[in-house]
């Protein structure tokens, strides 16, 4: 079936002669185009060398992991992997905006939040190797493992925000999820609730322009996916999502609200996704070259360094210097994932219950 | 000592597990003002407020989803789905993330949530009300499932199910809500999640039924026990894990065995019972095991409910002819 256009919008209350009961705009968010020119005046902590280097370091040391974990994958060392290529700014600026207090909750796609927040590179390996292991992370103690199935984990955020606010915490569920994932019940059912409770949690909409093969426009004929948070009674807006400054900048704005108690919101993120779905993924069967090659020129990182070395604050040396790192440290991450010794074969008993049941404890015998 | 039916029960437990640990959170449809629609949260928002006691929106997916988020923060969610029709989209949550948590972070997150759900046929509420498809949940690793049969066992086994570390479904049979009341005190006492319970001893037969079905298997007893026959009754109560041992045991003695349930016949949870004593009880049976089910049909509307559930003369004329097989 075809997408409806939607083109211009229509005025309903126009057509029927109607007074307008309620009215709506979404904004779009941006301080570096494409082309390294800045778009607007630019947010205090843009000034600040240490803050934007951070930044910039992970986002390199996400895609270094991510070519890593292709490469495993290709040469049977790991399992099936989900690439993050061309949207580690996006990922990179959420765990950088959150405190260690906050709860992070994504899709399997967000590698650099949860490396910036603390989570290992070995872990992110081990998960991804098939050894659960992998998501008794070192990051901050209650935030979620990855969310395999789309959307059902915005339940879970609206849960843990429900949390904080009985408990008066001034913590912020942040939760990120898919273009895809707006088109679920449970995202509805999500941001509803976070509305009507006034819930302290950022929903962050990564349109990468694809769930696996079926593009934005198929998905949703909505203008923006922002808007989508006007159904659940508060604000959403638009970022460009390669702009790690937008990024970061919402992400500052939202969870202030969210911290003085002034309630939810929503933050749709436009990047690409430049890689294949995953690496059971063959996304040529589905999308031009061409319109892959077109967006690489939009890409964060390039953007991000460009702001760097022209602030002075970034050159050449740094640049090798940071690569040559990063490669050190996947590959040590990668060795020690390797290296590490597999789980008993009665592990799949020993966290399957508080007090596992006798009836099953019996059962581990068939395992040995 | 209160006497109350098994609403009552639910709501003795409830008020209780709210008042010993602040953790506690009782949360659903209707759960709050209204009391619950069979009033098994009655009085709770009055004596807990609205920081323990919350009216949800009309989302049993939600409901199931953020009870997970809020036992991954330590709460202690109490959930009500307000009939077990409608939890099938919270049964995502409960397969995919509730049963998983622990498991999947070794421990370092975990879900101690109660799913509460009345269920079961015959007090004539429209389609969807009247399903008893607890088998579905008894196959999923990581819950435990739990049916009580009486006030006392409602109390004891709702008190366990909050104090437990894990996700627990609690199935309520509406049908038993008012049936009768009984002493039951309210001592804080939990009973155990992992043992069926024998409540009448007996040599001749073993009736193993759970749910509202426990109706009718004492009745059975009681007829029985007039042709001099001596029938042992066991409430599986605890379907996940099922203590086989006990039924095991108890056919040991009697050699014969009749497992009443609700639900369709085919891959019902007396098919478990029923394989647990092919492969670990043959050599104690005198007969065949019987199962006395409904049909393999689509629950009828309320005018043809009282033939779909398994009759008291049914289950007798298995347990005559099992006990007369030579």
């Amino acid at each position: 079936m075809t997408a409806k256009k939607t083109g211009a919008s229509v005025d309903l209350s126009k057509v029927h002669n109607d007074p307008a009961v309620a009215t709506f705009q979404i904004g779009y968010r941006q301080y570096l185009n494409a082309e390294g020119t800045l778009a607007a005046d630019l947010p205090d902590f843009a000034t600040e060398r240490d803050t934007m280097v951070a930044m910039y370091r992970c986002a390199v040391l996400t895609r270094t992991f991510d070519a890593k974990a292709v490469a495993l994958q290709r040469t049977g060392k790991l399992g099936t992997f989900p690439s993050s290529l061309g949207q580690e700014a996006v990922s990179v600026a959420i765990g950088a905006a959150m405190s260690a207090e906050d709860v992070l909750l994504t899709t399997y796609r967000e590698q650099g939040a949860h490396f910036f927040r603390g989570v290992t590179l070995k872990e992110v390996f081990m998960f991804w190797g098939g050894d659960e292991r992998g998501c008794k992370t070192s990051g901050p103690k209650d935030d979620f493992p990855f969310s395999i199935p789309i959307a059902s984990h915005t339940t879970h955020a609206v849960g843990v925000a429900t949390a904080m606010k009985l408990r008066g915490q001034a913590h912020v569920a942040v939760c990120v999820l898919g273009d895809g994932a707006t088109s679920k019940g449970d995202f509805y059912e999500a941001i509803n609730l976070a509305g009507v409770w006034q819930l302290p949690v950022v929903f962050v909409v990564i349109n990468n322009g694809w769930a696996i093969s079926v593009p934005r426009h198929k998905q949703s004929s909505c203008e923006t996916l922002a808007q989508k948070s006007i159904a659940g009674g508060f604000e959403g807006e638009q970022v460009d999502g390669n702009d790690i400054i937008a990024v970061r900048t919402a992400m500052d704005e939202a969870l202030a609200q969210a911290r003085a108690g002034l309630g939810p919101s929503l933050i749709e993120a436009l990047t690409y996704r430049l890689s294949d779905h995953t690496t059971a993924d063959d996304a040529s069967r589905y999308r031009a070259e061409d319109d892959v090659s077109a967006r690489w020129k939009k890409d964060p990182l390039v953007r991000l360094r460009n702001y760097l070395v022209g602030q002075d604050w970034w050159g050449k040396s740094d640049e090798e210097s940071l690569l040559g790192e990063c490669k050190s440290r996947v590959n040590e991450a990668a060795d020690a994932y390797l290296d590490t010794t597999p789980q008993a074969a009665e592990a799949k008993f020993e966290s399957l219950y508080d007090d596992l049941p006798e009836v099953i404890s019996a059962q581990r015998q068939w395992v040995k | 000592m209160p006497e109350v039916n098994l609403v009552g029960g639910v709501t003795m437990a409830l008020s209780r597990a709210l008042e010993e640990d602040e953790n506690v959170v009782v949360l659903g449809q209707d759960v709050g003002v209204n009391g619950g629609v069979f009033r098994a949260t009655d009085g709770l928002l009055d004596l807990f407020g609205d920081k323990r006691v919350l009216d949800t929106p009309l989302a049993e997916g939600l409901i199931s989803g953020m009870s997970v988020g809020m036992a991954a923060q330590g709460l202690r969610p109490v959930a009500e789905i307000q009939f077990m029709g409608f939890c099938y989209s919270a049964i995502d949550q409960m397969i995919n993330h509730a049963s998983r948590l622990r498991n999947r972070t070794r421990g370092r997150l975990t879900c101690p949530m109660v799913m509460r759900m009345p269920y079961g046929a015959g007090i004539h509420a429209p389609e969807h009300h009247s399903e008893s498809t607890e088998a579905l949940f008894a196959q999923i690793p990581g819950l435990r499932v739990v049916i009580p049969s009486s006030p006392g066992r409602a109390y004891g086994l709702l008190l366990a199910a909050i104090r437990d570390d894990d996700p627990v479904v609690f199935l309520e049979p509406t049908r038993l809500y008012r049936a009768y009341r009984e002493q039951v005190d309210d001592d804080g006492k939990a009973l155990p999640m992992d043992t069926c319970f024998v409540l009448r001893q007996g040599t001749d037969v073993t009736l193993v039924s759970w749910g509202a079905m426990i109706k009718e298997t004492l009745e059975c007893a009681d007829t029985l026990a007039l042709d001099g026959i001596s029938a042992e009754v066991i409430d599986v109560a605890t379907l996940k894990p099922f203590d086989a041992a006990t039924v095991l045991k108890s056919v040991e003695k009697t050699g014969r065995c009749v497992i009443v349930q609700e639900a369709p016949l085919s891959v019902g949870f007396a098919s478990e019972v029923a394989a647990q004593l092919a492969e670990h009880g043959l050599m104690s049976l005198l007969a065949p095991v019987r199962r006395i089910a409904a049909p393999d049909v689509i629950v009828p509307l309320a005018g043809l409910e009282q033939n779909y559930i398994p009759k008291l003369d049914r289950i007798l004329e298995a347990a005559r002819e099992v006990v007369a097989f030579s």
